[in-house]
């Protein structure tokens, strides 16, 4: 007999669609097998398992598509294991992650151990970068058509950026041939050396050594040029700045294909929530001043940023607790995503389905992914939540191993209830 | 023996590239072309047509086949051969391009075949020296004399080059093999297709008249002829393609993508071969399909019919 789950009573949202309406949702064998106003309306499903959504929100699972794990190599920190733990109580049902391991990711055998070991460990579903070139040294390209035949989904040096033009300019055209994704990190790697804050006011005051903002625009600009020379597509991982932002629209109007994302916490802190030399809100790029929060807000509203991902990086009390400059960068994020995104929705910024849609159906339509929707025959990736219940970010109660959040104390509205990966549930609250 | 006519047939004194030659220009070559493949085959191979004349090989690259097949076409007219490779010149020990050139010219040869790692190097020659120039690769320029003896194959084989689809495939970018066979063939009327990652593809490539494919088995759908061009080793580590393994899974020519060219399609390959990289060895082995070996005998005849053509005058 299939396995049949029978949602009622839901306000289903599928961003894909454009659909946000009271009604139903049927999985069957994993996928979803039916949705609508009218579902389960009159009747009482007499399937085997119901769930009464009390017309909270059900959503696509989330994609969150820049994850940073210690799996391989720094599993005391977080492995695949722990951090879908986080996911999963986060709503997220994809990660993507990223190649910076120990060995790093640049050989299809190793994208093939990460497939097993997150098959075997994993809650939710893992989706494999692999570096883009050898050792994320930046001088050789990988095997870019062996390693997406072994299901890698993009090809990234993850947070580094590829200083050799001449280098990014061939993996780019090499990637072209084979219609692989490209993921860059923007941030020229000379002029942030040693800096752990932006240039400006702020930095000065507290003696921090800083790099200006620019350093992110000029590679995004450099980067967007050698699109057009090769009809690469390229998505940058994470934005900061209004510059870069510009830049990036003014590509898109023109017609390349260029995407990118931003970091929850980009959306949501800038340089002064550093404070007195908080560690834990030190990440890279470093938090920007206030205009340019204020831009990242802006360009999620007005889609020129297409996705919102958590930029999870996990780090241990031992690389934390250093003086400013000495800590280590990152925060986790998994569990805070949802959260920290629908800040723009409840701000008045965004509506709940665009929100939605940059977690959702955008990384699903540039990573190529069936997920991210509602739609009928679609995996049955959900997410169940409340859109309006309040919470205090505390470390303590998270579920990934590392616990470096930016966001400790920081009051949120929106708490995930239950999550489902391919009709599964794997977390309920 | 018989000799040809000895009427002019070319309008040029040298051979630089394809570029310069016409359809009418190709095709009295590959006629003539066509008597010396007789004579080759021959017991007695030599005439006494260049008896008396000086031919310099002078080759600042090294390369066995190309350097053997115009020795032995010298050779075969009764001509003086003398081999000049960089090793043993004075280039080496910094002596100029046109230095060179002026102390060739002194020695008063008839036929200079040079090979150079620079563009135009041959073109450079032609205009310092008083002999007729051949050229036998300059950079990643031309080859006329390896576009000439593939025509030839091709032409023995087929009848003629309408309505042929040759697919070229490789590196294209490198390769003055390519520049001159792409030229050529589509000159003569055939369809020329492209077949390579786009990191080994020319800027532009396009506007030669050629379709262009990036996926080997759309390339070689419905191909008549396979051309594999020479994948360089110090190319395959990663600056242009990751690695052996990865170009030989899409690019090089075993028989899963053969299959997509048309039945019966032949392969030729300009050689050395990197068996493993860009062909398989029971391809390359495979006489059924395999044209390699014939390529290498109508070099002979190529260049022998170019070396006569030159040393008649210009028409």
């Amino acid at each position: 007999m299939s396995r049949r789950i029978a949602f009622r009573n839901a306000r289903l949202v599928d961003p894909a669609s454009g659909l946000d309406v009271k009604g139903g949702l049927l999985v069957e064998n994993g996928r979803i097998a039916d949705i609508g106003p009218r579902l389960f309306n009159d009747a009482e499903p007499n399937d085997p398992e119901v769930v009464d959504c009390r017309g909270l929100v059900l959503a696509p699972g989330l994609i969150d598509a820049r994850v940073f794990t210690g799996e391989p190599g720094a599993e005391h920190r977080e492995s695949l294991e722990s951090a879908s733990l986080a996911a999963a109580a986060g709503g997220v049902t994809s990660m993507v992650v990223m190649p910076n391991t120990d060995p790093v990711i640049d050989e299809p055998s190793l994208v093939d151990f990460l497939l097993r070991r997150a098959a075997a460990t994993a809650r939710v579903r893992v989706l494999p970068c692999a570096a883009l070139t050898r050792g994320l040294h930046g001088e050789t390209m990988t095997e870019i058509g062996l390693l997406k035949e072994a299901g890698a989904v993009g090809f990234t040096d993850g947070d580094r950026s590829i200083a050799n033009a001449r280098v990014l300019r061939r993996a780019l055209s090499y990637a072209a041939t084979f219609d692989a994704l490209v993921i860059s990190h923007a941030e020229d790697p000379e002029l942030v050396r040693d800096a752990s804050a932006t240039e400006g006011e702020f930095a000065t005051r507290l003696g921090l050594p800083a790099a200006p903002a620019i350093a992110e625009a000029m590679m995004v600009e450099r980067d967007i040029r050698l699109v057009e020379l090769t009809g690469a597509r390229l998505h940058f991982g994470q934005i900061s700045t209004r510059a870069a932002l510009d830049a990036i629209a003014a590509a898109k109007a023109r017609g390349l294909p260029v995407t990118c994302g931003v970091s929850a916490h980009h959306l949501t802190l800038n340089e002064l929530d550093v404070g007195h030399y908080l560690t834990f809100r030190k990440v890279r790029p470093p938090l920007r001043c206030e205009d340019d929060r204020a831009a990242m807000a802006e360009g999620v509203a007005n889609g020129v940023i297409d996705v919102i991902v958590s930029s999870h990086e996990p780090q241990g009390a031992d690389t934390k607790r250093q003086p400013f400059a000495s800590a280590a960068a990152g925060t986790v994020g998994l569990e805070t995503l949802l959260a920290a995104a629908l800040s723009l929705s409840h701000d008045g910024q965004a509506s709940l389905s665009y929100v939605l849609k940059a977690l959702t159906a955008s990384p699903a339509r540039i990573f190529g992914l069936p997920t991210g929707t509602l739609s009928k025959g679609a995996p049955a990736d959900l997410v169940l939540f409340d859109e309006h219940a309040p919470f205090q970010v505390q470390a303590e109660t998270l579920h990934s191993r590392a616990r470096n959040t930016a966001f400790e104390g920081r009051k949120f509205a929106g708490v995930v209830q239950q999550t489902f990966v391919g009709g599964a549930r794997v977390f309920e609250r | 023996m018989t000799s040809a006519p000895a009427a002019p047939i070319l309008k040029t004194s040298h051979l630089l590239g394809i570029a310069g030659l016409s359809p009418f220009d190709v095709t009295a070559l590959l006629d003539l072309a066509e008597t010396y493949v007789v004579q080759g085959r021959a017991t007695d191979k030599k005439t006494a047509l260049l008896k008396g004349r000086t031919l310099i090989n002078l080759f600042f690259e090294s390369s066995t086949r190309t350097q053997s097949s115009f020795e032995l076409a010298g050779k075969r007219l009764g001509a003086d051969v003398l081999n000049m490779s960089v090793k043993t010149s004075s280039v080496s020990k910094g002596e100029t391009l046109l230095d060179t050139a002026s102390t060739l010219n002194a020695m008063r040869p008839d036929l200079l075949v040079v090979r150079h790692q620079d563009a135009g190097a041959a073109e450079l020659l032609s205009n310092k020296l008083d002999c007729s120039v051949i050229n036998a690769g300059d950079g990643a320029h031309e080859h006329p004399t390896q576009a000439l003896l593939d025509a030839l194959t091709i032409r023995r084989r087929c009848g003629g080059f309408e309505n042929l689809t040759v697919a070229i495939c490789g590196d294209v970018l490198h390769s003055r093999v390519a520049r001159s066979n792409l030229i050529l063939l589509s000159m003569m009327g055939a369809r020329v297709r492209l077949v390579a990652p786009r990191t080994l593809l020319p800027a532009d490539a396009d506007r030669f008249g050629v379709e262009i494919h990036t996926d080997m088995e759309k390339g070689l759908a419905g191909a008549d002829i396979v051309m594999m061009l020479r994948l360089q080793l110090e190319r395959m580590s990663g600056a242009f393609v990751p690695s052996v393994r990865e170009y030989f899974r899409f690019y090089g020519l075993d028989r899963a993508k053969l299959a997509h060219a048309s039945p019966g399609a032949l392969v030729m390959h300009p050689g050395p071969m990197n068996r493993g990289v860009e062909i398989a060895s029971d391809i390359a082995d495979d006489v059924q399909v395999s044209l390699i070996s014939e390529q290498v005998e109508m070099g002979v005849a190529i260049r022998m019919a170019v070396l006569d053509a030159l040393s008649r005058g210009t028409a």
